[in-house]
Formats: structure tokens, sequence, C-alpha cells
């Protein structure tokens, strides 16, 4: 058992997939609801932005050349989703799981250790992300806004893109006391993020510091790297977004079991 | 020739004798029992100055015991004791502030995944899954000791019937009573077939049916020769199941021993409940130095000669609201935790 002077590595088994069994297990009754949102809305975006503000802002420079503004977007909305998916799963519903449910206390009782459970979490919504994103990615082929076979490296950055957000999720589900708390880091890390990422205007048209800022949010690398592969236009700086969302990841996924710990662990 | 030294297990009367032993020259085995030695049984749960602190707040204060296997063994207590904070280190779920604890001989912070393995527990409040049914409860419970999917179902089914729930197999959880609901977190902590049971409360708040169904399942287990731990604060149900028994207060321990040795040596055989005692009862008590309790409007005498005791006091002190019964372990309870509010 983890003990809190002991090392704060995680200490973790392949056992943490039964978490994966536990929670899919679950999202088979549910499926429908869960996954009708990444197909309905970028069709509504699509049709919002493509029709109605696709209609004052008809093309965009992207590095240089003139991209239509849906083709500009859509790769956003796949980042977003990305960031949705894991964000919530993890926060809401991982802690409707941990405190309504005591479903984290009854499984701490058995082989599994706390550490092993918050992986499990953390991966399923990673997980969820990327169902959502091969579910998104074949509304947005019909529109033709996806390049082949670039786009499909989307697949795994989504993986990756879940860890990222859905770390981020756990910490402050093991911070908040009580669930409404979660409207804080919605209103001032999501819905900044949502805005502020390169997703529906470029970087570049911000002030010189707040394009700074924009380097530090995970979104803005995600969105870069998603744009990139949907238009099939790969280059070696998004290297370093990449790297920028693996540390990241790896960071918020210490933090979210060594602060999980300190919750439960009592 | 080479000499091959074999270390031989052998059970004589329950007790386990550990030997050297060689080949002799017609193939069979000599033990030599010069070396060998008795070992005792080891305890399944053993505890020594055992403590829990929360914030400086010390929830359970040096506690000492050790139970035994196929023993029931149970934990009573006002609300606030320490009985949960007690079996949640037993459970590897909280972490020992201080003192030694081993269950199945083995150091609980060093091999608490091998201990959870081989426990089963049931927490306090009633934690099923609600997001899945009965059954898939209890499969999706086993896949957490890794039992293969089949035996699981297999495992799963049996317990059902064991605990009468086979006809609720497809319901949610949220349609089942408080009882069922509880008989299957009992179900539940079974799957991985454990030596120990650890029940944290398991009847509280259900209705009388309920409870003497629960108290028939664990009696068979225990009958099936299954260590249990249980903590309450139902005195019928301590007495009803538990081989031996601890009374903790304030994160210690009162008193420890069976129910009725118990009720023997703290309030004696007897109990004589007077309503309303005359002055002249209460003096008679204070001078004959009778072991007595004086409650507002109630006086209790602990005797261990009920009969002739009770005789002289019905007929010399009180002609009404005078009554002898049997000295219960709830006597006991009341006697050494006090009779104040705890909540
Ligand atoms: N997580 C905790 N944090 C702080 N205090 C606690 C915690 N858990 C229990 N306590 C305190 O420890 C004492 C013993 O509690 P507990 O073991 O739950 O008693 P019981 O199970 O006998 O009712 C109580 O005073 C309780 O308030
Ligand atoms: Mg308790």
């Amino acid at each position: 058992m983890a003990v809190r002077e002991m090392n704060w590595l995680p200490q973790i088994s392949p056992r943490f997939c039964r978490i994966l069994q536990r929670n899919s297990q679950v999202l088979r009754r549910t499926w429908m609801i869960s996954f009708l949102p990444p197909i309905l809305e970028p069709v509504l975006y699509l049709l919002a932005f493509g029709a109605g503000l696709g209609l004052l802002v008809r093309e965009i420079s992207y590095r240089g050349e003139p991209v239509s503004y849906v083709a500009y977007i859509a790769p956003a909305l796949i980042a977003i989703n990305i960031m949705y998916n894991a964000f919530f799963e993890n926060t809401f519903a991982s802690y409707v799981r941990m405190y309504y449910q005591k479903t984290y206390d009854a499984i701490m009782a058995t082989p599994l250790n706390l550490d092993e459970i918050i992986t499990g979490e953390i991966v399923w919504g990673a997980v969820k992300s990327l169902i959502a994103t091969i579910l998104m990615m074949a509304v947005i082929s019909f529109f033709r806004l996806l390049v082949y076979p670039q786009a499909l490296l989307i697949v795994p950055l989504a993986f990756l893109g879940g860890l990222v957000f859905g770390s981020v999720a756990m910490c402050f589900t093991a911070l908040v006391p009580q669930i409404e708390v979660f409207n804080f880091p919605i209103f001032l890390f999501i819905t900044p993020m949502f805005l502020f990422s390169g997703t529906f205007f470029p970087l570049e048209t911000l002030p010189h510091w707040a394009q700074v800022l924009a380097q530090v949010l995970p979104l803005t690398h995600l969105v870069a790297l998603v744009r990139a592969l949907a238009m099939g236009k790969l280059e070696g700086q998004l290297l370093l977004s990449l790297l920028y969302l693996f540390f990241f990841s790896a960071g918020t996924f210490i933090l979210a079991i060594v602060l999980m710990r300190r919750r439960l662990i009592i | 020739m080479v000499v091959v030294c074999h270390t031989v297990v052998r059970r004589i009367g329950g007790c386990r004798t550990v030997g050297l032993s060689r080949p002799t020259a017609d193939g069979n085995w000599l033990v030599d029992l010069n070396v060998a030695y008795l070992e005792m049984p080891e305890p399944l749960i053993f505890s020594k100055d055992l403590c829990k602190t929360f914030n400086g707040l010390k929830a359970v204060d040096g506690i000492s015991l050790r139970m035994s296997r196929g023993e029931c063994f149970g934990i009573l207590g006002p609300n606030g004791a320490g009985k949960t904070s007690t079996v949640r280190m037993i459970y590897g779920f909280s972490p020992v502030s201080s003192g030694t604890l081993k269950v199945f001989g083995m150091d609980i912070q060093k091999h608490a995944r091998l201990i959870k393995a081989k426990s089963g527990v049931c927490q306090q409040e009633n934690n099923l899954d609600p997001d899945l049914t009965v059954f898939q409860n209890l499969v999706t419970f086993a896949s957490y000791f890794d039992i293969p999917r089949a035996n699981a179902r297999q495992r799963a089914s049996e317990l059902l019937r064991f605990m009468r729930l086979e006809h609720k197999e497809h319901a949610k959880i949220l349609e089942l009573s408080g009882g069922m609901q509880r008989r299957l977190v009992i179900a539940r902590a079974l799957i991985n077939k454990p030596e120990l049971l650890i029940l944290d409360e398991p009847t509280t708040g259900l209705d009388p049916q309920s409870r003497h169904q629960v108290w028939a399942r664990l009696a068979e287990l225990k009958a099936q020769g299954l260590g249990i731990l249980l903590t309450t604060h139902y005195m019928e149900e301590a007495a009803h199941l538990c081989d031996r028994l601890v009374i903790m207060d304030h994160g210690r321990i009162l008193v420890e021993g069976g129910p009725l040795d118990l009720i023997h040596q703290n309030v004696g055989v007897n109990v004589i409940e007077v309503e309303s005692p005359s002055e002249s009862l209460l003096k008679f008590v204070k001078e004959s130095d009778l072991d007595h309790e004086e409650l507002s409007h109630r006086l209790l005498i602990y005797t261990r000669d009920g009969e002739t005791l009770f005789g002289k006091i019905s007929e010399g002190f009180c002609d009404r609201g005078c009554s002898l019964r049997m000295a219960t372990l709830e006597d006991v309870f009341l006697k050494l935790t006090g009779r104040e509010l705890r909540d």
C-alpha cells in the first residue's frame, strides 16, 4: 500500500486494465448517450461556421497558404473533442465514482491499489477520447476536410491528448471539495483554451504576450498537431509540440496520483 | 552417495511438525524427529500496540489482539470507538500510524496486495457498483482478483443462491432493498474464496428479518471454518455469532473474552431492575456493598445469586416495578462504555 513517506513514483501493474474492463462494460449500456455528441457536434459547428461565419470569413491563411475557414476549424473541433471527452470523463464521471458511488473504496479492498485505479481511470478517459475522435473523423471525412493517410495519425494522437487532459482533470478531481467546484477549472482553464488556443482564429492575431501565454496551454499544441495532420502538412517543429504534450501528461499524471493518494489514503 | 536433506511438513493434531528427513537404504524417508519442532498455529490476525492517528486525534490507541483461524471475532463499541479505523488498517485500506499488524502472518505494510487477495471485505457503507447489475457486480469484482471469467460466473451464481438472491440476478442495484444490498455485499466479499472475512457493521440499519437472514448465512460460513472478523454495536449479534470479542471505546480495548465469560466476569449472572427505588433500598444496596448502577428513576443490581437476593429485595423493599432477569452483553457494554449519547 502506498504510504505517505514512501516514494512518490506510481506503483502500477497491468492490473489497471481491470478498470478499463469495468468502465467499458458500463459504456456498453450507455454508448449512445456518450458518443452522440462527437457525431452531431461537428455537423452543427461546420454548418454554423461554414454556412454562417464562413460567409464572412471565407478564407484564412495557414502557413502562408489560404485555406477555407471550415477546413481551418475542423481540426480544432477534433482537438477540442479530444479535450472534452477526457476532461469530462475524469472530472464529473470519475468524481461520481469516487465520491458518491464509493467505487474506488470497494476496489481498494481488492488486489488493485489506488495508483492502478487512477491509472485505469485516466487511460479510460484517453480511450474515450480516441473512440470519439474516430467517430468524429468519420463524419468530418464526409465533408472532405481530412487529408489521408496523414490524418490517420490523429488517432494515436487523440490517445496522447486524452492522457493530457484526463490527467489534468484527475488532479482537479483529487482537489475539489464538492462536485460544483468543477465550474472553476472549466471557467478558468477549459473555456480560455477553447477560445485562445489557435482554435477559431490564428494565434498570430493575438498580442505578443497572449501568444506566449498560449504556448503554455496544452490545447494549443494539440490543435497545431491535429491541424497539421489533417491538412497533411507535417514539419519538424511539430516535434516540439509532441514533446510538450508528452511531458505535460507525464507530469500531470504523476501529480494526479500523488494528489489522489493524499485524498483517499487516510 | 549423495545425501539429500528435505524438510517435511506433517500434520499432527492440527499443529505442524517440521523436521529434517533423509532417504534410507530401502528407499523410504526417515524423519528425524529430534530436530522437529512444534509450530504454534499462526494467528490470522495479530496486532500489537496498533495505533491510528488522524491529525493528532488518536482514533485507535494501542490495540493488541490475536485472532485464530476458524474463529469469529467481534469488535464491539459505540459510534466513534475506532472500530472502522481498526478494521480499515487490517484490510490494508488505511496505513498503520504505529505498532505491529500482521495478517496471515504477513506484515500489512509490506504485503498488502497478497493479504487483500486472500481476504473478503464488507465495508461499512454499501458500495456496490450502481452502474452494473447484480450479476455483473460479482463477475466484475471477481476480475479484480484475476479470477477467470468462466469460474467467476459459476461462483457468482453459487453465491447468489447461497445469499438467496438468485431471483435478482439481472436487477439493478438501486432496485434492491437494504437487506438484499447487504447480502450482495457479503456475496461479493466471498467471490475470491477468502480465508478471512471482514465485516464492518454488517447488519446496521436492517430490519429484523434481514438481520436474521444475514446471521443465518454468517453462521453457515462460520460452520465451514471461515475466519470472520466482525464489528458491531448490536450485542445480540455479537452474542449470537462471536466466539470471542473485545469491547472498545475511545480507541482502546476495555475487555476481551467469550460473550458468556464477559457477562459473568463483569456483571454476574442476573440483573435486578427496580423502578423508582426507595431510599431504604438504596441504603440497603450501599450497605451490603452490592454491585449496582443508579440511573434516573431506575436502579440496576448486578449479582451472581439472583434468586435469593431478588426474594429479599422484592419482599423487603419494593412492592412493584421490581424484576429479575438474566444479565446480557448489553449490560456489560453499557456498564463499561457508559450511558451518555455518542453522536
Ligand atoms: N478520515 C478521518 N479523518 C478524521 N477523523 C476520523 C476519520 N475517520 C474516523 N475519524 C475519527 O476517528 C474516531 C473513530 O472513528 P471510527 O473508527 O469510524 O469509529 P467507529 O467505526 O467505531 O464508529 C472518530 O472520532 C472519528 O470521528
Ligand atoms: Mg464504523
